[in-house]
């Protein structure tokens, strides 16, 4: 549906995305992750024919961005960052300026007006300022916007960014409902969202795909690993690290801050293998020297794991 | 052409729903009223031409203000980000808001008609001039019209915008009177670029098309400025 092949954009000296490969199909709701400033909205950006990118181009079904741009912009409906709409209109006025705009005609406009309210629980808002709204209601008025014309293609970035709770689960509802039919593209901080609604998820760090999955199967493979936080006393750092290094099934051993001076914490995370519990290995290990073991837990690691790995650098 | 017409019409609309525009027409017939009647009287002459001299000056200062909210004010709160998704040319969306903002000129001037009922009530008005008057107020208020919407489209601060926009139509309306400060060879190239010299050409009734031509070359060069400004951002 959407093919993009070798994305580049420099603001200045700053390269915001660098040379990204992604290919999005027809139906997927995939949800793009990363950090404050790591080039999710930039890319949609490029993706929605705001921003023209320095090299690489973008093509949505059989059109190219470059040439036919008009014809993209008709496929996709976009929901930019916070909202911004024009402040001083009615819900309505704006809604029906969208709706002309988008080339619906006559009786049509009210019809698809009156859906979309019922949709995006607008119903008692239409007459109000657009200034007027709360942040959450100023969303909706987006949502509705970027739906107006039944697109094919949904971009939203960061639908559910300063909204309350039950807000966020009602946009998340109104986002699954329409990707059952439609390809959505969502942007977002936030793992748990991410995790909630989308089928495949994409992280972008520092302009770079750092990973790019099913939702299920990045969850799977951040199972593969979990972690055990241990206390130990009456040794050394250097000995605990070199002691615990060379077992196997141990990938990295981290000494964490503690609050006693007399316990060194560590995290240790270790690779799952042939139904052996990790804990068991790492408590026969501390069984062979003289150290008091204080301490020991373990900890699934989740995609909030991945993601912190992956973009820590940044950091 | 459609979606033209409908971002004139919005442009259009969003002029009445703020008092700006109130504001605007208030002042432009308070500053005009004034300055043409309490003239008038010691003339004693039925015509309109000092209401026509003075339209320049009057317009170097109005017009700005009306065009400098019509891309900054879109740039500032970002909603220019959802103008530019949706399916629109950006030869649409420029023409559109400068349709729209000449459109708010003419509505502006349309109240000054009485000044020309009324002098014809109290005197033997001769029309031609009055005709070619407001044709030429037309063409200067286009002119003008894509001077401001360019200074508009630079920056996101509407106060530079107008500040930008006046400085150029305010050059524009005096430069013709400020001849001797340029050297001999130049006098005509600087007077043919003098926006007054062409509106009081067509103010006396005289529709020449070197006149006529000369706003049309503003409007375009201020547009495609504006498109120029437009195709940078992205």
């Amino acid at each position: 549906m959407i093919h993009m092949e070798n994305l580049t954009k420099y603001y200045g000296e700053l390269c915001a995305v660098d040379h990204i490969n992604l290919d999005i199909h027809k139906g997927e709701i995939l949800g793009l992750l990363g950090p404050n400033g790591a080039g999710k909205t930039t890319t949609i950006r490029m993706m929605t024919g705001f921003f023209r990118p320095n090299e690489g181009t973008i093509r949505v079904k059989d059109f190219s961005i470059e040439d036919q741009l008009l014809e993209i912009k008709k496929m996709i409906g976009y929901l930019p960052e916070s909202a911004p709409l024009y402040y001083s209109m009615l819900v309505f006025d704006y809604l029906s300026y969208v709706a002309k705009i988008r080339g619906i005609q006559g009786k049509q406009i009210l019809t698809r007006i009156k859906e979309l309210s019922d949709l995006c629980g607008l119903s008692n808002m239409m007459h109000k300022n657009i200034a007027q709204l709360s942040k959450g209601y100023k969303q909706r008025v987006g949502l509705a916007h970027a739906m107006m014309c039944n697109p094919e293609i949904l971009i939203l970035d960061e639908p559910t960014s300063g909204l309350d709770p039950n807000q966020i689960v009602e946009i998340r509802e109104i986002i699954r409902r329409i990707g059952k039919q439609k390809t959505v593209i969502l942007s977002t901080h936030i793992l748990s969202e991410a995790e909630a609604t989308c089928d495949r998820i994409v992280i972008i760090n520092k302009g770079k795909i750092v990973a790019d999955g099913k939702t299920d199967d990045l969850k799977h493979s951040a199972s593969e690993e979990v972690i055990l936080n241990i206390g130990v006393k009456e040794t050394s750092p250097e000995s605990v690290i070199s002691e615990f290094k060379p077992i196997q099934e141990v990938v990295r051993v981290e000494r964490q801050h503690s609050t006693d001076p007399d316990i060194l914490n560590f995290q240790i995370i270790c690779r799952k293998s042939n139904g052996v519990d990790p804990r068991k290995t790492i408590y026969t290990k501390i069984k062979e020297t003289n150290w008091v073991l204080v301490e020991l837990h373990q900890q699934t690691k989740t995609l909030e794991h991945i993601f912190r790995e992956l973009t820590r650098e940044s950091n | 052409m459609n979606q033209l017409s409908h971002i004139l019409g919005k442009e259009f609309k969003d002029y009445f729903i703020s008092p700006i525009a109130y504001i605007v027409i208030s002042i432009f017939l308070l500053v005009t009223g004034w300055l043409f009647f309490t003239t008038f009287f010691l003339y004693n002459q039925a015509m309109l031409r000092n209401f026509f001299n003075l339209l320049p000056l009057v317009f170097a200062f109005v017009i700005p203000a009306i065009t400098m909210r019509l891309f900054a004010e879109e740039l500032n709160i970002g909603s220019y980000e959802i103008l530019l998704t949706m399916p629109v040319r950006f030869t649409d969306i420029i023409l559109g808001k400068f349709f729209g903002g000449l459109l708010f000129v003419m509505t502006m001037l349309l109240p000054t008609i009485s000044y020309a009922i009324t002098v014809a009530l109290i005197g033997d008005l001769d029309w031609g001039p009055v005709i070619g008057g407001y044709l030429g107020a037309v063409l200067l208020g286009a002119a003008y019209t894509a001077i401001g919407i360019f200074a508009s489209s630079l920056t996101r601060n509407q106060i530079i915008a107008f500040i930008i926009g006046t400085a150029i139509c305010f050059t524009l309306s005096i430069i013709d009177k400020m001849l001797y400060f340029f050297p001999q060879t130049l006098l005509g190239v600087i007077n043919y670029l003098g926006a007054d010299y062409h509106f009081q050409n067509i103010a006396k009734g005289v529709v020449d098309s070197r006149d006529i031509l000369y706003f049309v070359s503003v409007c375009f060069i201020g547009l495609y400025g504006t498109h120029i400004s437009m195709q940078e951002k992205i």
